[in-house]
């Protein structure tokens, strides 16, 4: 069994490595390691969105129990990784977080899950709720005291996501805006990034996948759910198609899937695997 | 003898191969290393020119803009502000380890040292944001700044400047201590007049090594410095540094975005080496004043 998750920060951690030990990794190019183009008849490849994997990741666990002789390697890397490599043929199969836009149509997407983007204060925060004209004016800098939304007198600290994560360019979309316009305090990798610096500082204000979130808010992790549009941001809003700022969770591949990914990919749009969308805090589409 | 010496010679003639054939790798794989950073580059640099990461109004690689300045000088900030602090702490530790401390509290006391800088940079990067960002939230929100990268770096790299400057005044020359105690100099003078004008060149290059860790230093900073990319105007203004960039974005750049990313590698890479080349040239100088002292 392989699984090499490669999140933001193990990616970083490869990084300082590169930079320590420039020999070893060199080494490794000279013998000619090409680190994705293992192909072997009984294994899938997957990559792509760091929010699909952790659930891609139990569902081949499982699909591995159950079908032995199948090696499932789970990558993570961002969804435009996820929609490259399936192009490419580096994977077999792609993670996207997102629907394929138009400009993806020689792909075809699987989606196996529903998640939302919520927007997360510190929960010593009164305020509740925000029209999305006050978050679109929070973000662009034009408000910059809680005190304007009918908070307290504190300033706003602006929680933004790094470029290349689709939940940024959902948050874009959503809003209509362009990331150069807006105004970070902080610009954070992954969602766990995100609910740290928001649990730490007083006036914050986030974007986080709302399973996440939910998921720490039960641990006891000081953060708050806002409001969005009159509709609470939580997982059974986001079932129920009422929540907004939503998305889907797809497994895409290049044309046709072959049989074996055909198979996987029914497994895990069965009922097999609803225990486990739920155990992340995803919604079952 | 005849045989045994030729044998000896056969042996080291042998060695002498096999450590050139090991030394050659090492430089072949630098080599390599540059070459790589430099094909990975290529795309970028040839469609827009180096010029473009300087003119670029900002880094938005979404809207086709790769500017990198502000991010090199945050970068420039941050190791210059926690060699200026690692400096004086990172010598007095060594001045007190070497020629104040007794010699049971010594054996510890650099026990200590090698202990600090054997702890992964990730550990000081998750006290950092646990602790310490959090404290300074409390006078300016949000508390991830330059200041916090600066604090963590200072941390990180006091112990190669107290290591490095221990070696340095040890190699200070027997004769010059001696001729010092023989002048009937106090302690005091001794150290400050003597021993540290000779171990000078040696702590200087040391601090040069250090800052270019600082430099190089990616997970600590990425999580304490807030990562907006923008040019520090306060020491409470979050930053981020080229390291920081690169480990933040790599996994999910493509095409230009990558290329930029590597062209960022490479100028990192060129300015520790830099920095690495002063180095040994003031190690070189220091070796003439050393021989003159003698």
């Amino acid at each position: 069994m392989l699984f090499s998750i490669t999140s933001a920060h193990s990616m970083a951690l490869l990084f300082r490595r590169l930079k320590v030990a420039t020999c070893s990794l060199a080494a490794i190019l000279l013998i000619g390691w090409q680190p994705f183009a293992f192909a072997e008849k009984s294994r899938l490849t997957i990559t792509g969105s760091s929010t699909v994997a952790p659930l891609t990741l139990e569902i081949a666990k499982l699909y591995e129990k159950t079908h032995a002789g199948t090696r499932i390697d789970v990558q993570t890397g961002g969804s435009s990784r996820g929609i490259n490599d399936a192009r490419n043929g580096l994977a077999d199969i792609g993670m996207v977080s997102r629907a394929l836009k138009p400009t993806e149509k020689d792909l075809n997407g699987f989606t196996i899950a529903l998640d939302g983007i919520g927007m997360i204060v510190h929960n010593s925060n009164p305020v509740t709720a925000l029209t999305d004209a006050q978050i679109k004016d929070i973000y662009l800098g034009k408000i910059t005291n809680w005190q304007s939304v009918g908070g307290p007198d504190l300033a706003i600290t602006v929680v933004n996501k790094a470029e290349g994560r689709s939940t940024l360019e959902l948050f874009l979309k959503h809003f209509g805006v362009r990331n150069s316009q807006i105004k970070p305090s902080v610009v954070i990798g992954d969602n766990q990034q995100g609910i740290k610096t928001v649990s730490g500082v007083k006036g914050a204000i986030g974007y986080v996948s709302i399973g996440t979130a939910e998921y720490e808010e039960k641990r006891g992790t000081p953060i708050k759910r806002l409001t969005m549009q009159g509709h609470e941001a939580s997982a059974a809003n986001v079932a129920n198609g009422q929540y907004p700022l939503s998305r889907t969770l797809n497994l895409v591949t290049k044309g046709a899937p072959s049989k074996q990914a055909q198979h996987f990919i029914t497994f895990a749009q069965s009922d097999a695997v609803k225990h486990l969308i739920e155990k992340q805090f995803f919604v079952a589409p | 003898m005849a045989k045994a010496s030729t044998r000896s010679n056969r042996t080291d003639t042998y060695l002498s191969r096999i450590l050139g054939a090991m030394g050659l790798l090492c430089a072949l794989l630098l080599v390599l290393v540059v070459f790589f950073l430099l094909k990975e580059a290529w795309p970028v640099v040839q469609s827009g020119g180096w010029l473009r990461f300087f003119h670029a109004q900002g880094w938005y690689p979404l809207e086709q803009l790769f500017g990198m300045l502000p991010m090199i000088w945050a970068s420039i900030a941050m190791a210059l502000g926690a060699i200026l602090l690692a400096l004086p702490i990172g010598v007095a530790s060594a001045l007190f380890l070497l020629f104040y401390a007794p010699p049971s509290v010594a054996k510890i006391y650099r026990l200590l040292l090698n202990l600090l800088a054997g702890i992964p940079s990730v550990v000081f990067g998750l006290w950092g944001l646990t602790e310490l960002v959090p404290i300074i939230a409390t006078w300016h929100a949000p508390g991830t700044s330059l200041l916090a990268a600066i604090l963590v770096l200072t941390l990180m790299i006091i112990p190669t400047v107290a290591l490095t400057s221990v070696a340095a005044l040890s190699a200070v020359p027997k004769e010059l201590h001696a001729g010092a105690q023989a002048l009937g100099l106090t302690r005091k003078t001794r150290i400050m007049s003597v021993i540290i004008p000779a171990a000078k060149a040696g702590i200087i290059s040391g601090a040069l090594l250090a800052t270019a860790r600082a430099l190089g230093e990616t997970m600590a900073v990425l999580m304490v410095a807030g990562n907006v990319v923008q040019t520090p105007s306060s020491l409470f203004d979050p930053v981020r540094a080229l390291t920081a960039n690169i480990a933040l974005e790599m996994a999910y750049a493509m095409s230009d975005h990558r290329a930029s990313l590597f062209a960022a590698g490479l100028l990192l890479t060129l300015i520790v080496w830099g920095l690495a080349l002063i180095a040994s040239r003031i190690v070189k100088s220091n070796g003439k004043v050393l021989a003159y002292a003698k």
